[in-house]
């Protein structure tokens, strides 16, 4: 047998993680309180980030790869999970449903999103895929005395097992044609073999678009999106319309860019209507909502529309752009979200935009910062969203496409709408009755730092730019 | 000229019980007519000379998978499920979105060129046989897709437990 134990270095932070994460699992056996869980799940975050800092290479005979690239979308998870478990913590017990799983399913969907932003094969892809959408699967189906929480996990689960036969079929297309799955030499057999006008090429990045559009929830792959966003807990919520959505980007980045570099023509036709459509229905269905989560639901189809131009530039800069704005919006849609849950209490669910009438009368603190996260969600300066969708739409630009983004810039405004509703609601109409506010040291750290976030990135944009351009380095 | 027309035989055979499958009223009705099925699936595979994948086939799905669904439709209660009525009422609209698919990929497969072979040809298989060949790979070039497999497994575990666990009092 010629079989040699492969280098561990570069997938350390995958097995750190993963390691702890069955460690929680187990641990949560011996533990009462549930919050030394959560505690204990940041903590190993923690101790990952420092392993993911030194680590970088392919192993695994090159189906995994640690890149700039794949380090920019784990940092990106990482705040993710830190913020959403954080918020978790009060929440979870007010909805009875303080289990120590949830902390762990959290960290093994993570896992999840970690493989599929290293992933080099589409082998890996997919199995990353499956563990992150198994674990998000369950945790939005974890209330489950609730029958909206049953309906969105079920839901959730039967639509992605459908995406998932898409992705397949198109994997099983590409390896047909190039008889390989690895994502390098995927590019170099098509110009070799003259694959670039096939259309059965086409067809499976078709098949392939849809898989991810799915993830990333763009029109008309969208349905499942707002079911699942209202009827899953708000922390999964806030969770998933961070952690999937940005897998989602971090594949669609590395398989079209690398894999299929050569037919860039035919896939930013695929992916300009997508994004028309995307931007058009998130921005316009919104509108009509009364349910805040419903209408955020919307709100992160409409983003998915607006990063999707970042791809279609197709050149490092589009990347970068689309990169920070991942961050940008983790950040500005989690503060969102801890907001949101700060008005769930005992009894009542605060989830009716009718809910935020005359918030800023009794709690101006929530009402200002709720502000700052729906300016920065509409793009409105100086806030962290605006410098977001400033450097998407200067790439789109830059890569030709002045048309599309003066699109988009329309359907931001139609946004302003919707968001602003919000605002409108806390600070110019007379409260009807007090609104109790859960608050607790999570939630105000959160809240803390998205808001810090936000506003700085927002006035200071040069650093995470930068970062995500030195991130791209030799990709 | 034999071959060809078994082919046929269970090519157009899988088409037709997957849709008397999604069209039984009956869950147990659809449960034995998927067993069926999956005997036609396992005999494609035989086709094309993968007799373990064959053999498994008909382990994991005819008898694991099989005895799961049929545990299902145990818990659920039939005689009210006959007559709830369908959740979807627009078929038609379903089936033009699926033959405008058909249309699609049939089209396209028409330009489909089948890659060369890699190392693994039938005549080195048969020298190998098939359970040596797979497990080697599946230890060694596919070590690391197999273990993340594994992981996937355990969340299915926590998961299902973690859904029938009993609600919390306080």
């Amino acid at each position: 047998m010629n079989f040699q134990v492969p280098e561990l270095g570069p997938i350390v932070p995958e097995l750190i993680l993963t390691t702890l994460a069955l460690i929680i699992l187990i641990a949560d056996l011996f533990i009462k309180r549930k919050e030394i869980v959560a505690l204990m799940s940041i903590a190993s975050i923690i101790i990952v980030t420092f392993a993911l800092i030194s680590s970088s290479g392919t192993t695994f005979g090159g189906m995994f790869i640690s890149d700039g690239y794949s380090t920019f979308f784990k940092i990106v998870f990482f705040i993710n999970v830190i913020l959403c478990v954080l918020i978790s913590m009060k929440y979870i017990i007010i909805e009875k449903i303080n289990y120590g799983e949830y902390y762990s399913l959290i960290l093994f969907s993570t896992i999840g999103m970690m493989l599929m932003a290293s992933a080099a094969d589409l082998i890996v892809l997919y199995l990353g895929l499956e563990l992150m959408a198994l674990s998000t699967y369950i945790l939005a189906g974890f209330i489950k005395h609730e029958t909206r929480s049953n309906e969105a996990a079920l839901k959730y689960m039967l639509l992605g097992a459908f995406s998932s036969a898409f992705l397949l079929y198109g994997i099983s297309m590409v390896y047909g044609l190039t008889g390989t799955t690895d994502i390098k030499t995927i590019a170099a057999i098509i110009s070799e073999r003259g694959l670039e006008g096939n259309s059965a090429i086409l067809l499976s990045i078709m098949l392939l678009t849809v898989a991810f559009g799915f993830k990333i929830a763009a029109a008309p792959f969208h349905m499942w999106a707002p079911d699942v966003y209202e009827g899953a807990p708000t922390a999964i919520t806030a969770f998933m319309s961070v952690g999937p959505k940005a897998a989602g980007f971090a594949v669609l980045g590395r398989v079209f860019m690398v894999a299929f570099a050569s037919i860039k023509i035919d896939w930013a036709t695929i992916l300009i209507i997508m994004s028309i459509l995307t931007m058009g229905v998130g921005n316009i269905v919104a509108l009509s909502q009364t349910n805040i989560k419903r209408m955020l639901a919307y709100s992160s189809i409409a983003h998915a529309g607006y990063a999707l131009l970042g791809i279609i530039a197709a050149n490092n800069e589009g990347l970068a752009s689309m990169m920070n704005y991942m961050m940008i919006y983790a950040f500005m849609n989690i503060g969102a979200f801890a907001v949101i849950i700060m008005l769930r209490s005992e009894g009542f669910r605060g989830e009716d935009i009718n809910d935020y009438t005359g918030l800023a009368k009794h709690h101006p603190w929530a009402a200002a910062l709720m502000l700052i996260f729906m300016f920065s969600l509409t793009g409105i300066p100086p806030t962290a969203g605006f410098i977001g969708k400033l450097y998407i739409f200067l790439a789109a630009i830059n890569a030709g496409y002045t048309w599309l983004v003066v699109i988009a810039v329309i359907f931001s405004a139609i946004s302003a709408f919707f968001y602003l509703r919000i605002v409108m609601f806390m600070y110019m109409r007379e409260p009807k009755d007090e609104v109790v506010l859960t608050t607790s040291a999570g939630t105000g750290f959160v809240l803390g730092i998205t808001t810090i976030a936000v506003l700085f990135i927002g006035v200071f944009p040069s650093y995470l730019l930068g970062f995500a351009r030195a991130a791209l380095a030799g990709f | 000229m034999i071959l060809e027309l078994f082919f046929a035989y269970f090519a157009f055979a899988i088409i037709v019980l997957s849709i008397v499958v999604i069209t039984r009223r009956n869950p147990v009705h659809s449960v034995l007519w998927m067993l069926l099925l999956f005997f036609h699936i396992a005999s494609v595979y035989l086709f094309l000379n993968a007799e373990f994948m064959a053999a498994v086939q008909l382990i994991v799905y005819a008898g694991g998978i099989m005895v799961l669904f049929l545990f299902v439709v145990l818990l659920v209660h039939i005689k009210e499920e006959i007559k709830i009525s369908k959740f979807i009422g627009a078929w038609s609209a379903g089936f033009t979105f699926a033959a405008a698919l058909f249309v699609v990929v049939a089209l396209s497969l028409r330009s489909f060129v089948v890659a060369p072979p890699g190392k693994y040809t039938i005549e080195l298989i048969q020298q190998e046989t098939h359970t040596k060949a797979l497990g080697k790979l599946l230890y060694t070039e596919f070590l690391f897709p197999f273990e993340i497999a594994a992981l996937i497994l355990t969340v299915a575990i926590v998961g299902a437990l973690v859904l029938a666990k009993r609600r919390l009092k306080s």
